[in-house]
């Protein structure tokens, strides 16, 4: 296995602005959802962030915590597909195989982090922001499921001019659009095959930990944040 | 036409097979008509997209999946109580089995269809089966919806033919009594029944041997859809009594379901003098022992979570007894234990009318049960952030509306068709 993505997310960093999720939505062709089905809980935002508040007011604080697909290793939602629509590729990456799905959406109950998203609808946008279709993303029919996929595209593309020049991917040259968008850099991206990496070393410093960790999906998401 | 003189047996079973009368044509014609708005939502549904039903992230599954279970759960009228029944030779099941049996066919076949109503995609429902393909792909046999695929079918083509091999004595005789397109169709079915003694000991071989393989079948089968819950992550479901909790729910609704039936059977078709107070009597205490082992599955669930209080599992009791979910929880009691108890315990009010009026707030109960299972445990998972609350909408709850209407039909048009009490089984001495 040449290699292996994960992220670091730096919660002490992390300052809520949700550059992230405005960045995955025009980089991954995510549909928009009005306000009714937005309320309905039918937005399409493959990175969220969550909000956690400690203490009474006006004593609060309120904490960050941007949730995308962890990419487990062993996740939930892989074996519970009857057509193998989702699956775990050579890169540890779980991928999701739009024209295989047949939309049980078993994958998206057995999500502890709910990050699963499905199509309701045929996908729209208003205009004109159907004219800003990333080319190398497909757009989803209706009846499919849909995921944060670390930016594959952006995976392929590094690998391609990589072996074009007879190289290794270098450590910080893919960056999936969340990354690159994050103007306090809490996010960072790489190949935790590689032990000098930026992610490997934040993965294994003492400020890792990872979210839900108990249920032993040994997710590929690590978040930092200061020890008690 | 089927010819009705002769014998006071085929004059009283035979008689509803002619002619139709004003209610009749009533029943039938609501029932189609609730049944094809249903289809017609359910065509709207395929051509907007899934979203015109209420489910939404985190609570993918919602009335549709609701239904299946329930159904399926039905289904175990026939199955389980007539094969029990059959194996142990209990002398008073002669008018029951056949209306058990068709229970299960028609609940089976309604039941089987949730699935696919509740794709994303259902146009593309067969690729959960394995068939051989130019891609060399198979279905995911480690996912539990593969082995609801499996266990359903084999458990309905099973239920087929424990339902028809029973008939086939009783159609050959209809043959011999009728004309015109009834003589072709019962000809047809009887498969050229003579009744000697060498066809009479084949069916009763295949009919024990059926009644013991569909009772292993039946329990298989709600284990497995048990098992798309407990196979989950998510709390509260990923529970080992499951298994056991739905079989025992299934059986439980299923002789609701067919107390129901057999009491508009013997309204219906004025068969008071077959369908005796001492069947439902003998029906209600079987209800009454289902009750008080639901109650003890329910009870064993409930505790054991309350007292390991894991936050996770907290939060989706919390929401079942004392939040948003209370209502239903508190009604599902009420109508699967508490109502029962009191009606079917106590001797002296026990009576076709109170074991009737238990078997339908048993059916509403355990479709409420059904209910409970699916969404609360789906509307609090692991993490806070991603709760929300299910509220279904007019398509699905025509559609949900539209099954139990198909479910009158099928049993109407099946009534006008063959005869709903097994006439050999009265005349017939046992060759075995």
């Amino acid at each position: 296995m040449e290699h292996r993505w994960g992220m670091a997310i730096d919660l002490d960093r992390c300052t809520g602005c949700e550059a992230c999720v405005v960045a995955c939505h025009a980089e991954n062709n995510l549909p928009l959802s009005d306000a009714d089905q937005a309320e309905k809980g039918r937005a399409f935002h493959w990175i969220r962030v969550d909000r956690y508040y400690e203490g009474e007011f006006p004593d609060i604080r309120v904490k960050y915590m941007p949730v995308l697909c962890q990419q487990c290793d062993e996740a939930p939602c892989e074996p519970v597909c009857p057509v193998y629509a989702t699956y775990h590729n050579a890169e540890g990456l779980n991928v999701q195989v739009y024209n295989r799905c047949v939309g049980t959406r078993y994958c998206g109950n057995n999500c502890p982090y709910s990050v699963r998203f499905f199509n309701w609808f045929e996908p729209e946008w208003p205009e004109p922001l159907h004219l800003q279709h990333n080319p190398d993303v497909a757009v989803r029919p209706s009846g499919v499921m849909e995921k944060c996929t670390f930016c594959i595209q952006r995976i392929q593309r590094a690998k391609r001019d990589a072996q074009a020049e007879n190289r290794r991917v270098a450590d910080g040259e893919v960056q999936p659009a969340c990354v690159q968008s994050c103007p306090a850099e809490a996010m960072t991206f790489g190949d935790l095959n590689d032990p000098e990496s930026k992610v490997s070393r934040l993965a294994t410093s003492g400020r890792a930990t990872r979210l839900l960790e108990d249920l032993g999906t040994k997710p590929k998401v690590f978040y930092l944040q200061r020890g008690k | 036409m089927v010819e009705t003189r002769g014998d006071g047996l085929r004059a009283t079973l035979w008689r509803p097979l002619n002619g139709f009368s004003g209610r009749y044509l009533l029943a039938l014609t609501a029932a189609f008509l609730v049944g094809a708005w249903g289809l017609g939502c359910w065509g709207y549904q395929i051509v907007r997209g899934i979203g015109v039903a209420g489910i939404r992230r985190p609570t993918m599954w919602g009335f549709y999946l609701v239904n299946f279970v329930f159904w399926i759960g039905i289904s175990h009228a026939g199955t389980l109580i007539s094969a029990i029944l059959r194996l142990t030779d209990a002398g008073w099941r002669k008018p029951v089995t056949r209306a058990a049996e068709a229970i299960t066919v028609f609940a089976l076949s309604i039941g089987a269809m949730f699935p696919i109503i509740h794709l994303g995609r259902p146009w593309i429902f067969y690729w959960l089966f394995p068939y051989p393909n130019s891609r060399l792909l198979w279905p995911n046999f480690r996912s539990p919806l593969l082995w609801d695929v499996t266990a359903i079918s084999t458990y309905l083509s099973g239920s087929v033919i424990y339902l028809y091999l029973p008939l086939i004595p009783d159609l050959a005789e209809l043959a011999q009594h009728s004309t015109g397109w009834r003589l072709r169709l019962y000809t047809l079915l009887a498969l050229g029944w003579t009744g000697s003694d060498r066809q009479w000991h084949a069916v009763e071989r295949a009919m024990k041997l059926m009644a013991g393989t569909i009772l292993a079948v039946a329990v298989s089968v709600h284990t497995v859809v048990a098992w798309d819950f407990a196979m989950a992550v998510a709390p509260m479901w990923h529970s080992t009594i499951y298994g056991p909790y739905f079989v025992a729910g299934a059986i439980f609704s299923g002789i609701a379901a067919l107390v129901v039936a057999m009491s508009i059977i013997r309204r219906a078709l004025h068969l008071e003098e077959y369908l005796l107070p001492v069947h439902f009597e003998n029906l209600g205490k079987l209800l009454l022992l289902m009750s008080l082992l639901w109650v003890y599955f329910t009870v064993a669930e409930n505790l054991t979570t309350w007292y390991g209080n894991s936050p996770a599992e907290m939060s989706v009791f919390g929401e079942r007894v004392r939040g948003r979910y209370a209502p239903c929880f508190w009604f599902m009691v009420f109508c699967n234990f508490v109502l029962p108890f009191v009606l079917l315990s106590v001797k002296r009010l026990r009576s076709v009318a109170t074991v009737t009026i238990s078997g339908v707030t048993v059916l509403v109960g355990m479709w409420v049960e059904r209910f409970m299972i699916v969404l609360p445990s789906l509307s609090r998972p692991h993490l806070a952030a991603a709760a929300g609350f299910y509220s279904p909408t007019w398509v699905e709850i025509s559609i949900t509306a539209s099954t139990f209407a198909a479910m009158v039909m099928f049993y109407l048009i099946f009534c006008k068709l063959f005869p709903i009490i097994a006439v050999w089984e009265y005349k017939h001495v046992s060759h075995g």
